[in-house]
């Protein structure tokens, strides 16, 4: 592709510059200083004070950081999962344009615009004891992570599903024509038609799935705050209560960058491809 | 799949889906009363709008005014910095641009925990800690990245010819932009306004890093404070989520089209 123009006029060197300088000041500036702050010890008020890789050994011993990685890891497999073959299943179901399509498309859209605090509200008062349950699943350890992920997946599954129409508007209908003249079965034409050629979507999806995982926070927070004992304890939300409220600020950034660690390859396949396609 | 499998099949799923939302404007609608002494379960015997007005005199108000004067600004000032950087980055041979574009995309993808304590005492450092300004500002820088890529490449797909042709017409870059780069990138900009609209309304993690006193808290953080002042009062909190919900489902209801393609836009890149 040629440029329309080889010099360059000074005044778009500040139209780069000035938003280059606004997200640096506000991301790439503080994401340095995180990484810094987690070889610290600091409370927030006196200066913070250097202790090398305490903050990393330390989290060996920490149970509710075990605790923590557990779910996050559960979290990963079981929110991203089944989003994943929900809105697929959704998609391929709500694919074909026919009457009343556009009304089921809308009914399983509608919580993606909600706010996870919105939306764990609503779940909330489903869940009091007295409605269809007892006593709450939010109360009772050994169910609290996972009465926190069925509103999130409730809000989550339209989202990807939307992903997925988006990919299957792609696919060139000749081919499924072309498979039914051959006598093809549905279960065929998913398996030989549809999955191959979403290929690049459902690396999509992977990255949004894992990214938006490590970063689910909202859902908890409204819910639990983690609880009760930490049983429904995030990494996110770990990180969040140790910084702002148990004022361990060190801590709570290497926490913070276990967080980016785990996204960080997640991160790089997205540039990646990112970068391919520019 | 025959028509009626299909209707019986992706109705239950709808009714289902919608099962929840109906559960809670029922709620919202009930009395105080009703819900203590029947319990939540219970086939409504009342029907008010108390709960509404509990939830909107006792901070909604001032929480939903919050959130304009966040949401409003936000979106504007990220849109307009996104555009002239991605103008400048995908119509010039600016030196480095490709490296430019990915490095503020990856600023992006950064997950949001590794920024909250340094932000949160920059804030303070610079005296706008427990203000909206702060949370208008960190907002435009995190949420930059991805929007100067997405309208980079849309800007990228129009043909030349037209630029080429204004420039012999004598109209410099800043014409070019807003006279003609603009208006053909008006799908994309409603898409990206549209969905940066929703995230920033319903922000919660932002607000709590940067705000403290819950006379600037806005809607999403609010709901939460009011979670914890009507314990139990569900017909409050049912109405409050109701009244949360009401701005967004509207954009998403007016520009359902530009929402709909802004999220694929946004994630099949």
């Amino acid at each position: 592709m040629t440029r329309s123009s080889t010099r360059v006029p000074p005044i778009l060197l500040l139209f780069v510059l000035v938003p280059l300088a606004v997200e640096g000041f506000w991301v790439f500036w503080p994401a340095l200083q995180g990484f810094w702050l987690a070889l610290t010890n600091w409370d927030g008020v006196s200066p913070p004070r250097f202790v090398g890789l305490d903050n990393y050994a330390r989290m060996i011993d920490d149970p509710v950081f075990h605790t923590a990685v557990t779910n996050t890891a559960i979290w990963l497999v079981l929110f991203g999962g089944l989003s994943a073959v929900s809105g697929l299943g959704m998609a391929v179901l709500l694919q074909k344009e026919r009457r009343g399509v556009g009304v089921y498309r809308a009914a399983l859209f509608v919580p993606v615009v909600f706010s996870l605090v919105a939306t764990s509200l609503i779940w909330q008062v489903l869940y009091q004891p007295g409605g269809i349950f007892d006593s709450s699943p939010l109360a009772d350890p050994d169910t609290a992570l996972y009465a926190v992920l069925v509103p999130a997946l409730w809000r989550q599954v339209g989202y990807v599903m939307v992903l997925y129409l988006a990919g299957l508007k792609g696919i060139d209908p000749g081919l499924y024509e072309a498979a039914t003249l051959d006598g093809a079965t549905g279960w065929q034409k998913f398996r030989h038609i549809t999955w191959p050629q979403l290929g690049s979507v459902n690396s999509v999806v992977l990255s949004v799935i894992v990214i938006d995982s490590l970063r689910s926070f909202d859902v908890v927070w409204s819910m639990t705050r983690g609880g009760p004992y930490h049983s429904s304890e995030l990494l996110s939300t770990y990180m969040y209560s140790t910084a702002f409220q148990s004022l361990k600020l060190g801590y709570a950034s290497a926490l913070a960058v276990v967080i980016f660690v785990l996204a960080f390859g997640v991160i790089v396949t997205y540039l990646v491809r990112a970068f391919r396609e520019n | 799949m025959s028509n009626r499998v299909f209707h019986a099949v992706a109705g239950t799923i709808s009714v289902l889906w919608l099962l929840p939302i109906v559960a809670v404007l029922v709620t919202a609608v009930r009395s105080f009363d009703d819900i203590a002494a029947n319990g939540l379960a219970s086939f409504p015997q009342s029907f008010t709008f108390a709960g509404f007005a509990d939830a909107w005199t006792n901070g909604g108000a001032g929480a939903m005014w919050n959130s304009v004067v966040v949401t409003v600004p936000t979106v504007f000032l990220s849109l307009a910095l996104a555009s002239a950087a991605a103008y400048a980055l995908s119509r010039f041979a600016i030196p480095g641009r490709r490296s430019i574009i990915l490095l503020m995309l990856a600023g992006n993808l950064l997950p949001p925990q590794i920024l909250l304590v340094p932000v949160s005492k920059l804030t303070e450092l610079l005296g706008i800690y427990d203000t909206l300004f702060a949370l208008v500002v960190v907002q435009v820088g995190f949420g930059l990245g991805f929007y100067t890529f997405v309208l980079q490449g849309f800007m990228r797909a129009m043909p030349n010819e037209v630029q080429e042709a204004a420039t012999i017409d004598g109209a410099g870059p800043v014409q070019i932009l807003w006279r003609i780069v603009l208006p053909m990138t008006r799908p994309a900009l409603a898409a990206l306004a549209a969905l940066a609209f929703t995230w920033i309304f319903n922000d919660l993690l932002w607000a709590i890093t940067v705000l403290r006193s819950s006379s600037v808290m806005p809607v999403t953080p609010a709901l939460l404070a009011l979670q914890g002042q009507y314990v139990s009062n569900w017909n409050v909190i049912a109405a409050g989520s109701v009244i949360a919900a009401i701005p967004t489902v509207a954009v998403f209801l007016r520009f359902q089209r530009h929402f709909i393609s802004g999220l694929a836009v946004g994630a099949v890149k």
